[in-house]
């Protein structure tokens, strides 16, 4: 690990420079099989299990592109307001790494699929009393395959450096990319690491929505590659520019963008000049260090695949396809937030928890929004926290949420009572209605039991039931209480005071 | 296949085959380099020489391909060649590694990869 790079305060750097952006976003599309060959693209199975003559390269095996993929990558680039090449090829990039089995990437170069869109984000307005729509413009997307997977063996740290050798899974080689270029990103002043974050945000709900992909950050399937520079304040002219690497989440993009900013600043300070060069991001210490420069090496001598012929579309087909575009997800939201009447603030919360999926479907299946927000951003939120995983990950359906908040409304269960059976459906006992009946969870149906355990209660605490009766009605918690743990829990405490009140007063 | 037919068009920026300067030894060395080939010094001389004079006859397309040809990258005048999104059998693990020439752990294993930088 070389020495710490110098760095500025952040608002220094900003104030004497103006931050330019580049982003390069890598998605992986969610296709069953390889952009070339009928491989299988499942994430985690054994290693190299899941290649071919094709994906591994060898003499003779010719690659035939995967209409799915092509599908995906027109509809990305409709949904990012782009044009659609009428004729483009393929291009080999040419470069040694043993991560790459042909050495060359199969990739688009100057012909890409889709080109001169943009995308609008949603980013805190200036003021910070609101928000604001920053327009990202998009250079190009076009086609082209993942790499293997090395594992570095030998050495202290698992990296690279200092490895002795390396272990390849080819895997993922082949699997269907698409690579989204912005053009560069100026005017964002001291909110450019908020642009970055905002950008790869509302492109991850684009991809969601268009369903081409899982959009899973953390196993790779959308990955961010930040070009910062910085110019003196006033002037145009772009500066040298870096490339950090490997920012695999919203909260990195964010500080990483915000660190080069700062290390920029401090190179240009001192009077040196940046070099253009890849940095490695680390998200433990939150620093950058330098990766490779940019050399001869990256003569990747570009030429068009002889072994692919071109791809057409005709007008018809991109037409048909603009038909398939789900709703801008941003446009999404508003409507979602109207029709269920939520604040604000409540919106927010169900955006953090990621569960508007969730709460569309369980209103659908029943539920009031209300009740739906509140199990899905509350309770299983809490739970999902706790255990570590995402709230889609526990077992419980929308449909599980509509019952049981049923069961709620017509009175069979009360709220402490609905969360012992969620307990159930979470260990898999079987549906809410399953759960309570083999717990034997349910209010008492009629108030004869009630009704007898109120006379009962009151009699025992006379000194309670006379605050009570002088009008002291608060005092009435203690008898409710005394009701509930005579029922054992199986009475609605409402029901309850109703009738404790109508005894007293 | 959806994909229809589009009569090709020409491409802005495609690079059409123009004449080129003679092929110097440095830029052979330059393209060994990049292909990792390593060549002696008396290699160098002979295949600068040979490179040359294989990218002279290929110039020679250049002398008929006037501006109405569209330069191509494929002998076929096809477009939209595509396979469904299905899934084939792959190799077995054991059979993708067979040739390999080290192995460990069902991966492939390689030398050091930052070494030469």
């Amino acid at each position: 690990m070389s020495v710490l790079d110098a760095v500025v305060d952040y608002d220094d750097a900003i104030a004497r420079y103006d931050p330019v952006m580049g982003l390069e976003v890598h998605v992986e599309l969610n296709t069953a099989t390889k952009m070339f060959c009928g491989c299988a693209t499942g994430f985690g199975a054994e290693p190299n299990s899941q290649v071919c003559p094709v994906c591994l390269g060898l003499p003779g095996a010719l690659p035939v592109v995967n209409a799915a993929a092509v599908e995906s990558a027109i509809r990305i680039g409709l949904a990012l307001n782009c044009s659609i090449a009428p004729w483009c090829r393929f291009a080999r990039k040419n470069y040694f790494y043993p991560d790459m089995t042909k050495n060359f990437q199969t990739s688009q170069y100057d012909e890409p699929i889709a080109f001169d869109g943009y995308l609008d984000v949603e980013i805190p307005n200036a003021a910070g009393d609101g928000t604001e729509i920053f327009r990202v413009e998009i250079e190009r997307a076009h086609m082209e395959e993942d790499s293997g997977k090395s594992l570095h063996v030998g050495g202290s740290t698992g990296r690279i450096q200092g490895a002795e050798y390396s272990l390849v899974d080819y895997n993922r080689a082949g699997v269907p990319l698409i690579e989204i270029v912005t053009r560069p990103v100026r005017g964002a002043g001291e909110r450019a690491p908020e642009v970055a974050k905002a950008y790869v945000a509302a492109l991850r709900d684009l991809l969601k929505a268009l369903d081409v992909s899982d959009v899973r950050m953390e196993q790779g399937s959308v990955r961010c590659d930040a070009n910062v520079s910085l110019m003196p304040r006033g002037e145009q002219e772009l500066g040298t520019r870096t490339e950090t690497k490997n920012v695999n989440s919203l909260r990195s993009i964010e500080r990483a963008i915000r660190y080069e900013i700062s290390r920029h600043a401090a190179v240009l300070d001192s009077g040196a000049a940046i070099h253009q060069e890849t940095r490695h991001w680390h998200e433990d210490t939150g620093v950058t260090t330098s990766g490779r420069p940019k050399s001869d090496a990256d003569d990747y001598r570009y030429f068009p695949e002889p072994d692919l012929v071109p791809v057409a579309p005709s007008s018809d087909y991109v037409e048909q396809l603009r038909t398939t575009l789900p709703e801008p997800p941003d446009q999404r939201r508003k409507r979602l937030q109207k029709d269920w009447g939520y604040t604000d603030l409540e919106m927010r919360d169900v955006l953090n928890a990621g569960a508007t999926e969730l709460i569309e479907q369980t209103v659908a299946d029943g539920a009031s929004p209300a009740a739906a927000r509140k199990w899905w951003t509350g309770e299983l939120a809490r739970r999902a926290n706790a255990d570590g995983r995402t709230i889609d990950d526990l077992g419980v359906t929308p449909a599980h949420i509509a019952e049981l908040s049923g069961l709620v409304a017509s009175g069979r269960l009360n709220d402490a009572m609905a969360r012992q059976v969620l307990d159930g459906v979470v260990a898999g006992e079987g549906t809410p209605t399953e759960v309570a009946d083999a717990r034997g969870l349910a209010l008492a149906q009629d108030d004869g039991a009630l009704e007898a355990a109120v006379d009962k209660v009151i009699a025992a605490n006379e000194p309670i039931a006379a605050k009570v009766r002088e009008g002291k009605l608060n005092a009435a918690g203690a008898l409710i209480g005394g009701v509930m743990k005579e029922m054992r829990g199986q009475a609605d405490a409402a029901r309850a005071r109703e009738l404790i009140l109508a005894r007293l007063t | 296949m959806g994909w229809g037919t589009a009569a090709p068009v020409a491409v802005e920026g495609t690079h059409r085959l123009a004449r080129m300067p003679e092929l110097s030894r440095a830029e052979v060395a330059h393209v060994a380099m990049l292909a990792r080939i390593q060549l002696s010094d008396a290699e160098l001389d002979k295949l600068a020489g040979q490179l040359d004079q294989i990218v002279g006859f290929v110039a020679t397309v250049g002398e008929i391909a006037a501006d109405d040809i569209p330069p191509m990258s494929h002998p076929l005048p096809l477009v939209n060649v595509s396979r469904p999104d299905v899934v084939r059998p792959s190799l077995s693990s054991a059979d993708a590694l067979a040739a390999a020439p080290d192995a460990q752990a069902g991966r492939f294993a390689v030398p050091r990869i930052l070494d030469e930088e």
